[in-house]
């Protein structure tokens, strides 16, 4: 099993959001975690990827027989955890490959390796930015600074292509994006998929599973996951809504 | 700021100064403190023409007459200058010949400093003037330069060899009686460099000085003077350390540049002097008057500054744009960190015609430092189509540090048009997340956000400083934020 969460318990200034959530994923799947906001759907990503203003009160985490829990933000990243924004953040003065450059290198000296030699990683940029159809000059500018919507999703994909991680969570990567740039995320993600890694894609709408087919669909609910089953649940929801699971679900 | 970022603020202060060794060498000193006598000793011992010690004398009673400067935002404690030696030299070994006319001992110096003196052993076009305490111990390719005609030597040569050069421009742009550190600098300077670019000629290599204080209880009191002829051109940078510390040391300098028609200097500095350790004891007290004339039509002068080090820094290299169509520019990131304080920026005096200024200035303040802009635009009535822009953009890392920002403008012409940006930012919490959630250490983000944030600055460096100074601005750093 790469990841399995157990009884999660977590609050943010004292107020309980996660209470109890159970999940399990396997290499090779997709799952996707539905429900209505403010249900802890982000929650749950942030303190899979470690951000510390969220306190775990109760319950574990184990990715790839790691204590996941235990470790700082940059050392799950290297271990292979990804998290794809729902609001990128701007850095400026900072390109986009100067980032990335320093990021996969910092990923390779933890793993005991030599930096990337600079033709090796823009061979590599070249071949990714094709994945998401981003423009070449896209990668000189500063990270995110005064990207569209679209850019910014786009952004973060073409960075999961290069980082290449092994679990990858997609928090409502659908939100702001036109038909088009939906098309296009949703193709970068399914060309990366593979029988190594696995991805959990956080999402309101049916809409984004019709692009990337989830094996597993499970809906949150008041910081607990109330059902699960396959990808027929999304259709489900999106004809009855989530108050039919309310009550007992 | 999340509890992790508030460890690593406290253990910002414990980076290493790396540049903080002392080197053991014998060392001739004028005796201690300040008088007439010793100002007689000075220029008696640099075997100065008469004319330099009058202009010396009359600094010096100028001085005595004046009050120390209390307007800038700065907290600086009184200096007894009778605690001072205000010279001091190595003391030379007779046996030496060539290259080897410098002691090993001070070779090895700057060799440790990564400057090398050894002009077959250098890659790039650079030449050096290397400064130590009072004096200048070696020029690198000054032979090199005299067949384009340039002059490039220490201050105390140009005064044997070059006396109407320095009488003519000395004090042109700078007087003596400017203010309370220049009529000191201009009693009791010691060594610098000195440059004269003769007309049409572009200077083929970089010049630098390397500004080392190395003896205790001494001040260092720089002079440089650079004269670019018509349509000339000149790249000039300067870097400077010293040893670390628990007393604090005195470094007041001026610097003068004369820029004639269609002549251009760009003028570098990355100022790295010892800043005192985390508890704010030691550091040097920096007091520089940097000041350049555009004296002719379409003259250019550049300023750009990164200022790492220094218990207290009070610098504002300023533009006199006196030609028509001259320009002028000031570049700046500083940051102040532990205890230390800047009061730092620039001064752009528009009085020809159709005259632009632009100012970039980018503050970092970290730990309990303070960190302040101070800028004067003035345009005069006859200064018809004048342009200015400033920008001045302060970073704020952690939450016991200040920044402020104090712009002086001065439009007497309606045809001129000024411009005044500024802002104020943390590094985010959220920025932190992202580059670390990417795999990147908090050290490693911090680092790449400052240098994110000044590199519209930095841009501006010679290449040879570019990546010294980026790696100076993540040391500086160190184990900060958030």
């Amino acid at each position: 099993m790469l990841l399995q969460i157990k009884n999660l318990h977590a609050s943010i200034q004292g107020k309980e959001i996660l209470k109890g959530v159970n999940l399990e994923v396997n290499r090779g799947e997709v799952h996707a975690i539905m429900g209505p906001n403010g249900t802890g759907k982000s929650t749950l990503a942030s303190v899979i990827a470690g951000r510390d203003i969220y306190e775990v009160t109760a319950g574990e985490v184990v990715f790839n027989s790691l204590n996941l829990l235990d470790m700082p933000v940059e050392q799950r990243a290297r271990e292979g955890i990804f998290l794809g924004f729902q609001y990128p953040v701007e850095i400026p003065g900072v390109s986009i490959s100067n980032f990335l450059r320093t990021a996969l290198n910092d990923i390779r000296k933890y793993k005991g390796l030599e930096p990337m030699p600079a033709t090796e990683f823009l061979a590599k940029m070249e071949e990714k930015k094709k994945l998401v159809e981003i423009h070449s000059k896209l990668t000189n500018r500063s990270v995110n600074e005064g990207f569209s919507g679209g850019e910014k999703k786009k952004n973060e994909i073409f960075q999961m292509a290069m980082l290449e991680p092994i679990l990858s969570i997609l928090d409502e990567t659908d939100s702001g994006l036109d038909i088009d740039a939906l098309r296009i995320v949703a193709g970068g993600v399914n060309s990366l998929r593979s029988e190594k890694n696995a991805t959990i894609v956080i999402t309101h709408y049916q809409r984004l599973l019709e692009y990337i087919v989830p094996d597993f669909v499970h809906v949150l609910y008041e910081g607990r996951i109330i059902k699960s089953g396959g990808k027929e649940l999304a259709l489900e929801l999106e004809e009855k809504g989530y108050d039919w699971l309310k009550n007992g679900g | 700021m999340g509890s992790d970022s508030n460890n690593l603020l406290n253990e910002i202060t414990q980076s290493d100064y790396k540049y903080g060794f002392v080197t053991d060498i014998e060392t001739e000193y004028a005796p201690l403190g300040l008088s007439e006598d010793t100002v007689r000793y000075i220029s008696a011992k640099k075997n100065e023409p008469e004319f330099m010690l009058e202009y010396r004398l009359k600094a010096y009673r100028r001085w005595l007459e004046m009050p120390a400067p209390e307007w800038a935002h700065l907290k600086i404690p009184p200096i007894d200058f009778q605690s001072i030696y205000f010279y001091a030299a190595p003391k030379k070994k007779k046996e030496l010949s060539s290259l080897d006319e410098v002691d090993p001992e001070l070779l090895a110096t700057f060799e440790k400093l990564g400057i090398s003196l050894d002009e077959q052993k250098r890659l790039s076009g650079v030449a050096v003037d290397a400064v130590i305490d009072s004096v200048s111990v070696k020029t690198t390719f000054s032979e090199t330069l005299a067949k384009h005609g340039i002059i490039f030597c220490s201050f105390s040569d140009a005064l044997q060899n070059h006396p109407d050069l320095v009488k003519q421009y000395m004090g042109s742009v700078v007087p003596y009686a400017d203010n309370y550190f220049s009529a000191l600098n201009s009693a009791v300077f010691s060594d610098g460099s000195f440059a004269f670019i003769p007309k049409g000629v572009r200077c083929p290599i970089e010049l630098s000085t390397y500004f080392r204080i190395n003896a205790a209880n001494t001040g260092q009191f720089e002079r440089t003077l650079i004269i670019a002829e018509e349509g000339a051109y000149v790249s000039y940078m300067e870097g400077c350390t010293a040893p670390m510390r628990d007393e604090n040391q005195l470094h007041a300098a001026v610097v003068e540049i004369i820029a004639l028609k269609d002549a251009e200097v760009k003028y570098s500095t990355v100022q790295n002097w010892y800043p005192g350790n985390k508890k704010g004891e030691g550091g040097i007290y920096n007091f520089v008057t940097k000041r350049g004339i555009c004296k002719g039509a379409g003259s250019k002068i550049s300023w750009t500054q990164v200022e790492t080090g220094s218990a207290i820094t009070w610098k504002y290299p300023s533009c006199i744009l006196l030609g028509d169509n001259s320009v002028g520019e000031f570049y700046s990131v500083a940051v102040t960190n532990n205890h230390q304080q800047a009061d730092t920026g620039s001064k752009m005096i528009h009085l020809g015609n159709n005259t632009k200024s632009t100012i970039i200035s980018k503050g970092i303040s970290a730990g309990f430092s303070n960190n302040s802009y101070r800028g004067l635009v003035k345009i005069s009535k006859r200064a018809e189509n004048s342009r200015n822009f400033s920008q001045c953009d302060s970073l704020l890392l952690g939450d016991k540090c200040g920044a402020h920002t104090f712009p002086y403008i001065e439009t007497a012409n309606k045809s001129s048009i000024v411009e005044h940006e500024a802002t104020t930012s943390k590094i985010s919490d959220d920025q932190l997340f992202y580059c670390q959630q990417r795999g990147i250490d908090m050290e490693s983000a911090i680092g790449l956000i400052v240098n994110g944030y000044a590199k519209e600055v930095l841009n501006k460096l010679p290449m040879e400083f570019a990546v010294e100074a980026q790696k100076l601005l993540s040391i500086s750093l160190e184990g900060s934020v958030g």
